[in-house]
């Protein structure tokens, strides 16, 4: 065991230690497993999200770092990874019927959904800008290859292609803002660099490297104007890929921003509140009406993601414990409805129709009353009507910026929340008031009604009683940046 | 008592469950009448409830029911509460009364739909009365804007009902869309009074409300209640955002009824009763509610005058009627305007019900140039209709004169003469379309030509096509009990408020007043409750006998003269549309100009479309669509398109290209705000 290390590190680090064991047995059991017998990985898959969620779970009271300060194993933590198991889980729900009729090999898939989880698990831990650098390179290299995963598909390598390519542009962004903040710094690790960097907020450099930062993570939440490549990614990659990407990868991404912002950078609070305060409203502004004119529901929920991001953003800009806890009640109910929807939509893929066209919806209430039901709860929460889980997320994350006096960014999320109501409210009109265009019937595998189940309820249950989630977001959010060593060095 | 509140909105939408789960498999019969007795059971408790209530003495008349605490971060929080005090019950009466009887007409009415159809129609009658009461019930803004929103939502499934016309989907459209704009400004007011006042309840807000002076300039009080105002403006369809109301008829007639009498477009009013404390302090936003009320009820009536449509007559009418509560809501007179509400509530659901009688006789036929001599066939709809045009006209007697007598009286005792003239002419307006409705539709001989339009005019009700005008039908039982008992309450519902200058006690105003100016037990006595806008100085516990000494022959004077204005303008209808029907002709060839700016509704619609609608719509297809999205990114859908079809150079060449164009913006992006920093 190399020095520093301890026996306790192996406890601490359990969540990862079992993904990661568990994300090689699915790679080896896949070669054993016949082609009849391929669906056995998806549940073996499940497996291994639950058993990481035990110590996840087991270890939430924990304020502590872990691999010589490379990671923390607090509450803020805990929540991110609860979370990406979740959105993982959903994603392999949905995925297998989809997969049939795309007639691809499951096998590494699972595995690459595993180790994109594992990338997540170390953004939302890592307190070390390589750690954290190394996590976001697991997870969006996992995700290259999702995206193209439909190796006949001309479209999902396309997808891929331009991920790739502008993921590596935007990286390369990143990583220099990073060197400069190590090289101002002298340190890698964000609570030291906090305490280093706390006395020269006026240098330029520093600015830079904040900029610099903002606009490589800017890209992976898909914030305006980093957010092009969203749409065409979002639509080409494979349905439950776009899903686990638009919610695990934005998730993860806003936690390593929260960790990059208020555990190494808080000195430069005022420089990334005003940067981000423009993000968000263009974000907001610009998907929003971008989303309305959309005829590919895919596509329209991609626009209405990079809308989403934005209203998450409000949280970072106010930067108060209530902004944190409202962007982590919104990222966990954002996982439940974007996860739904894509989940609707991933269901209506057969064989010779891709259905993610909004005339692939028409009617839908009259084939598939529940899936409709399903599908017209998210587009309500999505759009934040009460008393679904959406209205609440967005109620607290207005209410937070008010609080911290930013009435403005209020407002302009409550009229741009007006907006998209309209083109949310269009996918329920062509389900419920349109005639249905062919009478071919979907059956849900049991995988996808457990998925869609499971979202539905929680984004109705969430909406009715919302208390639970926002204590444990609220005690979550607080662990941000309190482990020990920083109390001690203040 | 105090858990038996949850109950009043629960039994309806346990019937909305029971109907969209289970609908499809039930008979008529049975989801007809589970959504009928869901909300019978609702009436019962609410009754029951206000029964309790009323028990108490006055000043404790208020009743709490928690669910469970709904939203907990430290020190701010915000519970489920329903809450009953006079206020909300005479509404919960009025929404589970009325809307019992349009159930139970509409268990006939849509006999005609499959069962699949039916029971999806019953299951949105019951949610929509679910979010109703929750919006009245609501202790707090947040639970108040849950019902808000749903009546909202269900208003936009019910008028779209029949989607496959595509003039209701639109009109469904429309009621959402702009709804939402007055949700937007409702928000923004919830949010602006959280950080004034560290809570949303309703009562609370008022008490720090009355330790408040009222603000004489415009201030954050104004601003507050203007937003809630501007949201009232498009739940209860009021200048400018009316413009959804009337097209609402392409719903199935209750559903009008429904959204017209008793829910829906009363909770803009209602929520200025609420909020009575808070509004009291803004004196700006008091007038600006008084003068848009005022030119609502003014404008709707004069379109009224001219329209053929029966049901959009009505819904004009229903604009109008509204115009009138706002304008009480604007001098003060809270509880006159409940009042006008609650009276409203009958004669309104009584007349549209009325017309969905006529329309269903008729076989679909709206047109009232195609109706005519129908009070020999539908005797029964006929004395009701009348019953309920006396009564919203204003003759003394029934319910519409009291109530809207004592918005008119108070109007002008406050000073606002011209509001009342302007009110007083409405009021002529008022009694004249609704007897041209009247004459036209029941009086005189049906047009030979009518019987060959009939079935092209409506389209929901064909059956037996071969029916002549001499064998129409009138309302079948289920139909006929409701119109009578509407036809009873609307003659006998205003004696509740029998002003004292007619010897009466106006027992409904002393009913309310706790609701508009709540006490706290612990609150100081000298915090000048009930006091600052000027006008509503002599309001409150005090105020009748200062009308007795004072006021009481000037109101009997004002009450005088309203019942003549009434009278007036069911004699002019009279012989406009009654006696010399050529005469009204001849006025509008007379007046083209006017007749058809009138028949055009002001061209608002075309005025909206020119100015906001469509810009916006350019906006989005033209700038972001053509430029950003179909010129950039759309370029790579396209290449994939062409890809499919086989020609691989073509991507290639758009491919790389859009990947590049990503990039340099992203770099661009980065650039821009470097160089901010720079030149900063």
């Amino acid at each position: 065991m190399p020095t520093g290390y301890s026996a306790n590190d192996l406890v601490l680090l359990l969540p990862e230690i079992v993904l990661t064991t568990g994300l090689l047995v699915v790679l080896v059991a896949d070669l054993f497993t016949g082609r009849s017998r391929q669906h056995w990985l998806g549940w073996l898959t499940i497996g291994v999200l639950v058993a990481t969620a035990v110590p996840i779970v087991a270890l939430s009271g924990h304020a502590t770092t872990a691999a010589r300060g490379l990671l923390a194993v607090d509450g803020f933590g805990a929540f991110f990874k609860l979370l990406f198991v979740l959105a993982a889980a959903i994603t392999v729900l949905i995925s297998r019927q989809y997969l049939e009729v795309e007639q691809a090999r499951p096998g590494e898939y699972y595995f690459l959904v595993l180790c994109a989880t594992l990338g997540m698990m170390v953004m939302a831990a890592g307190i070390d800008l390589i750690t954290l650098f190394i996590g976001l390179e697991t997870m969006a290299v996992s995700f290259y290859v999702l995206t193209g995963f439909l190796r006949p598909n001309r479209r999902s390598n396309e997808a891929a292609i331009k991920y790739f390519v502008l993921g590596a542009f935007s990286l390369g962004i990143l990583l220099y803002g990073m060197s400069l903040v190590y090289g101002l710094s002298g340190t890698t690790r964000l609570r030291e660099v906090a305490v280093a960097l706390a006395t020269q907020s006026d240098s330029l450099a520093l600015k830079l490297a904040v900029v610099l930062v903002a606009a490589g993570m800017a890209f992976k939440i898909a914030a305006v104007p980093f957010h092009m490549w969203a749409p065409d990614v979002y639509e080409g990659a494979p349905t439950p890929i776009t899903a686990f990407l638009s919610v695990g990868s934005k998730a993860a991404s806003f936690a390593m921003l929260l960790r990059l912002l208020l555990e190494g950078l808080p000195a430069m609070a005022p420089e990334w509140r005003g940067l981000f305060y423009v993000l968000a409203v263009l974000s907001m502004t610009v998907g929003n009406i971008a989303a309305i004119t959309q005829g590919n529901v895919k596509r329209m929920l991609a626009y209405s993601s990079i809308a989403h991001a934005g209203y998450i953003l409000i949280g970072i800009v106010t930067a108060t414990p209530r902004g944190v806890t409202a962007m982590l009640v919104y990222l966990m109910i954002y996982a439940f409805m974007q996860m739904g929807a894509f989940g609707v939509l991933a269901l209506l893929r057969r064989r010779d129709v891709v259905g993610d066209e909004l005339k692939d919806l028409s009617g839908l209430f009259f084939r598939r009353p529940l899936a409709a039901f399903a599908m017209l709860v998210f587009m309500l929460s999505l759009g934040g009507i009460p008393p679904t889980a959406g209205f609440m997320g967005k109620f607290w994350l207005f209410s937070a910026a008010i609080e911290a006096g930013y009435v403005w960014l209020a407002v302009i999320g409550v009229l741009n929340s007006a907006i998209s109501l309209y083109y949310y409210v269009r996918v329920v009109v062509f389900m419920w008031m349109r005639e249905e265009l062919e009478s071919a019937s979907v059956h849900p595998s049991p995988g996808v009604a457990v998925a869609l189940t499971v979202a539905v309820a929680a984004t109705i249950i969430i909406g009715v009683y919302p208390a639970p989630l926002f204590e444990l977001a609220e005690a979550s959010a607080k662990t941000l940046g309190m482990a020990p060593r920083v109390l001690s060095l203040r | 008592m105090t858990t038996v509140l949850r109950l009043i909105p629960l039994f309806p939408f346990v019937g909305f469950l029971v109907n969209v789960f289970l609908g499809r498999r039930l008979s008529k019969r049975v989801s007809g009448g589970i959504a009928c007795l869901a909300m019978l059971a609702s009436f019962l408790v609410g009754a029951i409830s206000t029964w309790t209530l009323v028990q108490r003495p006055s000043d404790a008349r208020v009743v709490d029911d928690t669910v469970f605490l709904w939203i907990a971060s430290g020190d701010f929080q915000i519970p489920l509460t329903f809450r009953l005090d006079p206020l909300a019950a005479l509404m919960v009466l009025v929404v589970t009364g009325v809307g019992f009887l349009i159930h139970l007409y509409s268990v006939s009415y849509m006999h005609e739909e499959t069962d699949g159809e039916y029971a999806r129609y019953f299951s949105y009658l019951n949610l929509f009365a679910s979010f109703m009461l929750v919006l009245v019930l609501g202790a707090n803004f947040l639970v108040m804007f849950v019902g808000w929103e749903g009546v909202g939502l269900c208003s936009y499934l019910l008028i779209g009902f029949w989607f496959k016309k595509r003039s209701a989907a639109d009109a469904g459209k429309k009621a959402f869309v702009v709804n939402r704009i007055g949700d937007f400004a409702f928000i923004v007011g919830m949010l602006l009074a959280f950080r004034e006042f560290g809570t949303l309840d309703f009562r609370e807000i008022a008490f720090e409300a009355a330790r408040l002076s009222p603000e004489v300039t415009f201030g954050l009080i104004s601003l507050m209640t203007l937003l809630f105002f501007i949201g009232a403006t498009g739940k209860s369809a009021q200048i400018p955002l009316y413009v959804w109301l009337p097209d609402a008829m392409e719903g199935p007639t209750p559903v009008s009824a429904l959204i017209h009498a008793a829910t829906m477009v009363t909770a803009g009013v209602y929520m200025i009763g609420r909020n009575a404390a808070l509004f009291s302090l803004a004196p700006i936003t008091m007038d600006v509610v008084a003068v848009i009320g005022t030119a609502t009820a003014l404008m709707a009536g004069t379109i009224g005058l001219v329209q053929n449509d029966i049901k959009r007559v009505l819904a004009y009418s229903t604009v109008s009627q509204l115009g009138y509560m706002f304008l009480a809501m604007g001098v003060g007179a809270f509880a006159g305007g409940i009042f006008h509400l609650y009276t409203h509530a009958f004669f309104k659901a009584l007349l549209f019900l009325g017309s969905g009688a006529v329309i269903h006789a008729l076989h679909g036929e709206q047109d009232i140039r195609n109706m005519g001599g129908l009070r020999r066939d539908l005797p029964i709809t006929y004395w009701t209709f009348v019953i309920g045009a006396l009564a919203i006209a204003g003759v003394p007697g029934l319910s519409g004169f009291f109530s809207k007598d004592e918005i008119l009286y108070r109007t002008f005792a406050g000073g606002h003469t011209l509001l009342w003239t302007v009110g007083a002419i409405t009021s002529l307006l008022t009694a004249t379309y609704m007897f041209r409705l009247v004459f036209l539709t029941f009086h005189g001989e049906r047009p030979e030509s009518a019987g060959s339009t009939a079935h092209h005019g409506g389209s929901d009700h064909g059956h037996g096509g071969g029916h002549g005008p001499a064998h129409l039908h009138d309302a079948p039982p289920t139909m006929a009990v409701p119109l009578v008992l509407l036809a009873i309450g609307s003659v006998v519902a205003g004696y509740v408020g029998v002003p004292h200058a007619l010897g009466g006690a106006n027992r409904i105003e002393g009913f309310l007043e706790p609701s508009f100016h709540p006490v706290a037990v612990h609150a100081p006595a000298e915090a000048g409750v009930g006091g600052g806008h000027g006008e509503t100085a002599a309001h409150g516990e005090e105020s009748p006998d200062a009308d007795a000494h004072g006021g009481a022959s000037v109101e009997l004077t004002l009450m005088g003269v309203s019942s003549l204005i009434a009278l007036t303008g069911i004699g002019l209808a009279s012989v406009f549309f009654l006696r010399r029907r050529e005469l009204a002709q001849a006025t509008a060839a007379r007046l083209p100009a006017v007749y058809r700016t009138l028949l055009n509704k002001y061209y608002v619609d075309e005025v909206y479309d020119a100015t906001v609608v469509h810009p916006i719509q350019r906006t989005s297809e033209r700038v972001l669509w053509k430029t950003v999205d179909a010129g950039m990114i759309d370029g790579i859908v396209n290449g994939a398109g062409a890809f499919v079809r086989g020609s691989a150079a073509l991507l290639r060449l758009s491919q790389t290209g859009s990947v590049r164009v990503y990039a340099a913006s992203i770099f661009i992006g980065v650039l821009l705000v470097v160089g901010y920093y720079l030149v900063r």
